[in-house]
């Protein structure tokens, strides 16, 4: 690729964290009070770089040492392959207290919190698992307590290429909700979206109120797949990840490329050392 | 509902949510409420059933428009300028992160019935068929006067005070003619009237350099930037980073009824029976007709087309000033082009906005000149919206009231009001510095 075609802010962007992308890290940004909530990536890669950064971005904050770019993943296409590399955001849905964040929580960060306090600062998490012959780089958003009051924005479905609804195995009412975040999902959300229905709080087996049959039936009728997690013994969790990174289609060719990084600084100075060529 | 919050935000208009994410940053609790069921109040993007719904009361749009949900209609047509205060706020908030943009294809200005690629710098000033041979070499000193001036470097500054020297003082130094002036000044520093003439000439510099870095930016063939599916995604975006530091999101809710107390301040916003308290209201002026007053009217047609603007080079992103004079009119006129590029209508569709400050009462025939231009379209709406400024005495009576979005082609004067407000509710300046060169030096 021809270093003249891009505009001289955009060069260095690519590739710096390609051979950090097997680490699966997730990375604090610890810059400014606006920026230390949101763990960022590491990796970034598309399929057609000069095509796609001629006219494409999004702005972004200058990058760090240790995290450097956005990972924005193609709108249209939902998932963005390239190599063997996949960006692909996944959206978590259910009632609050049914353990979105805990199960987030457990596959980002290893940890369980008994008494987890309503989502406050976790804009979204990044992870990424390798899986056969690919990588797939996960950007998880949590719903930020917008869904308390059903007012998450269409925003928060678009693009999406994965859906995990959540419910508590100890609550019917939470079931019943889930069923209706999965209509709002079809309704909402991308056709080929790949959808994981999980019964969570797994661990509570004698205060169980929704059997495993009648979720699984109902996940086999609207085209789920259905597990039972438990985000405080981890079980299940990395599994339900792994398994939706599985079903990802994966060659999907991009349509109008989305997620062109800006890096806001000016052209003078840009880092030789990481620019492609 | 029933708890104490410091700030009641009510509408999810751009401004609102702006405001709500910067102050549930700065660790205020936030009640965010807005009457409709949707984000973005004014500034919100309409797909085809609910564009159908407000302009013709029905929701059967023609099925040859193709799919209701790959329309993003913008109610409020801007674009962003690359370098401007928008961008600034969106890096300093990180939202950036929710955001996808793409470079607008062209900036173009209407001058003696044609429609011209505005020139921003020296070079595209000698290749430009808007001027005469020298005509263009006096443009062109002029430009790199501009390019060169640094408030800070006296010796940038050709002997001139310019916080002194009107810009038709400046312009007159360089012997521009009457037309040149026009383009400078309506299609590159963005002055939407003639004022600007009498007015010291370093906001017209500082506008034009704004301009010409914005270009520089990504090279494209405007200053501008627009994101991906429409500008309803920006309160959306704003609302996520209110949400994410711990605002309270309720749409759907009616009436929104602002309780004061026996001295006239706000205490509280009503809604479905229930009350919530609170020590501040915000707002935009459709939540406190009392408290704001009509300062003008803005004209707009909206059309969906199946070709880009003639003589725009098939841009299929694009703005073309039609300054007022060209029109015998007292304000410009603008005319927007978004496309199935920036994924705001399906393939092979053009959205295509006309708008003005509203100078009579019959918009059909006052937008005629922008319309024009177009060509055929396949369906156009025209309509007319008030603005709205606030005249209560925010603190006697602790509402902060927005502006009405003004006809204005990007959002700079957006921003300031956010920024005023901001300052207003808090005390605090927000600083803005993580700009581009601060930016770059901490990478060093």
């Amino acid at each position: 690729m021809s270093r003249m075609l891009l505009s001289p802010f955009v060069k260095f962007l690519f590739l710096e964290g390609v051979e950090q992308n097997q680490k699966g890290e997730v990375v604090s940004e610890k810059q400014n009070k606006y920026k230390h909530r949101f763990p960022s990536s590491s990796l970034y890669l598309l399929p057609h770089i000069s095509s796609i950064f001629l006219c494409n971005f999004s702005l972004h904050p200058p990058p760090s040492i240790s995290s450097s770019l956005s990972g924005p993943a193609d709108i249209d296409s939902m998932a963005t392959i390239g190599h063997n590399n996949l960006n692909a955001k996944l959206v978590l849905l259910g009632d609050m207290g049914a353990g979105k964040s805990s199960l987030v929580l457990r596959f980002v960060k290893g940890q369980f919190l008994e008494f987890q306090e309503s989502t406050i600062g976790a804009a979204f998490f990044s992870q990424t698992l390798a899986v056969n012959d690919a990588t797939v780089k996960f950007e998880i958003w949590d719903t930020a307590g917008q869904e308390r009051y059903h007012s998450l924005a269409p925003m928060y479905y678009r693009g999406a290429a994965a859906a995990i609804i959540v419910y508590d195995i100890t609550s019917t009412e939470s079931f019943a909700r889930a069923k209706k975040w999965v209509q709002e999902l079809q309704k909402q959300g991308n056709p080929n979206m790949v959808m994981a229905l999980a019964g969570n709080k797994a661990d509570l087996e004698d205060k169980r109120k929704v059997t495993a049959e009648e979720a699984r039936v109902y996940a086999e009728e609207n085209g789920l797949f259905f597990t039972e997690t438990s985000a405080k013994t981890a079980v299940n969790v990395n599994d339900t990840f792994y398994e939706i990174a599985k079903r990802l289609p994966r060659a999907q060719p991009a349509q109008n490329p989305a997620g062109m990084v800006l890096v806001d600084r000016p052209a003078e100075s840009s880092q030789a050392a990481s620019c492609c060529s | 509902m029933d708890e104490e919050y410091d700030v009641i935000v009510l509408g999810t208009g751009l401004k609102e949510c702006i405001l709500s994410g910067l102050l549930s940053v700065d660790g205020l609790k936030v009640l965010h409420m807005d009457r409709n069921d949707y984000y973005g109040g004014e500034s919100s993007s309409l797909n085809l059933i609910q564009l159908w719904k407000r302009f013709k009361g029905n929701d059967k749009p023609p099925a040859s428009l193709g799919s209701s949900r790959d329309y993003n209609v913008d109610m409020i047509p801007k674009f962003m300028m690359a370098n401007g205060t928008l961008v600034r706020v969106l890096i300093h908030t990180d939202v950036t992160k929710y955001l996808y943009f793409k470079a607008v294809d062209g900036s173009y200005v209407f001058n003696k019935g044609k429609v011209h690629k505005v020139p921003a710098n020296d070079v595209e000033a000698l290749k430009s068929p808007l001027m005469g041979l020298f005509e263009k070499r006096r443009a062109r000193k002029f430009f790199i006067f501009v390019q060169d001036y640094d408030e800070n470097d006296p010796r940038t500054h050709e002997g001139m005070d310019l916080t002194r020297v009107t810009t038709r003082e400046l312009i007159a130094k360089y012997g521009l003619d009457d037309n040149t002036i026009d383009f400078i000044g309506h299609a590159i520093a963005l002055h939407r009237d003639d004022c600007y003439l009498n007015e010291p000439a370093i906001d017209t510099v500082k506008r034009m350099k704004l301009y010409s870095e914005s270009i520089a930016r990504f090279q494209g063939g405007s200053p501008y930037i627009y994101p991906l599916y429409g500008l309803g995604e920006l309160p959306q975006a704003f609302a996520r980073l209110s949400a994410v530091y711990g605002g309270t999101y309720m749409l759907n809710k009616p009436e929104c009824k602002v309780e004061f107390d026996e001295e006239g301040k706000a205490v509280g916003v009503t809604s479905e029976g229930e009350t919530a308290r609170c020590k501040k209201v915000v707002c935009d002026p459709s939540y406190l007709p009392n408290k704001v007053r009509k300062v003008g009217r803005v004209a707009r047609a909206i059309c969906i087309m199946s070709h880009p603007i003639p003589n725009t080079s098939d841009s299929h992103s694009v703005q073309v000033i039609l300054p007022q004079k060209q029109l015998g009119r007292k304000s410009d006129m603008y005319l927007f082009c978004c496309s199935y590029s920036h994924n705001v209508a399906p393939k092979g569709k053009f959205i295509a906005f006309v708008s003005t400050e509203a100078e009579t009462d019959h918009p059909e025939s006052e937008l005629k000149p922008g319309i024009d231009l177009l060509g055929p379209v396949d369906e156009i709406f025209y309509d007319i919206y008030e603005r709205f400024e606030p005249v209560n005495e925010p603190s006697l009576d602790q509402c902060f009231i927005s502006t009405s979005y003004d006809a204005t082609t990007h959002f700079e004067s957006t921003v300031m009001d956010v920024l005023n407000m901001y300052t207003m509710i808090t005390g605090k300046v927000l600083d803005l510095s993580v700009d581009l060169s601060a930016a770059s030096a901490a990478e060093e």
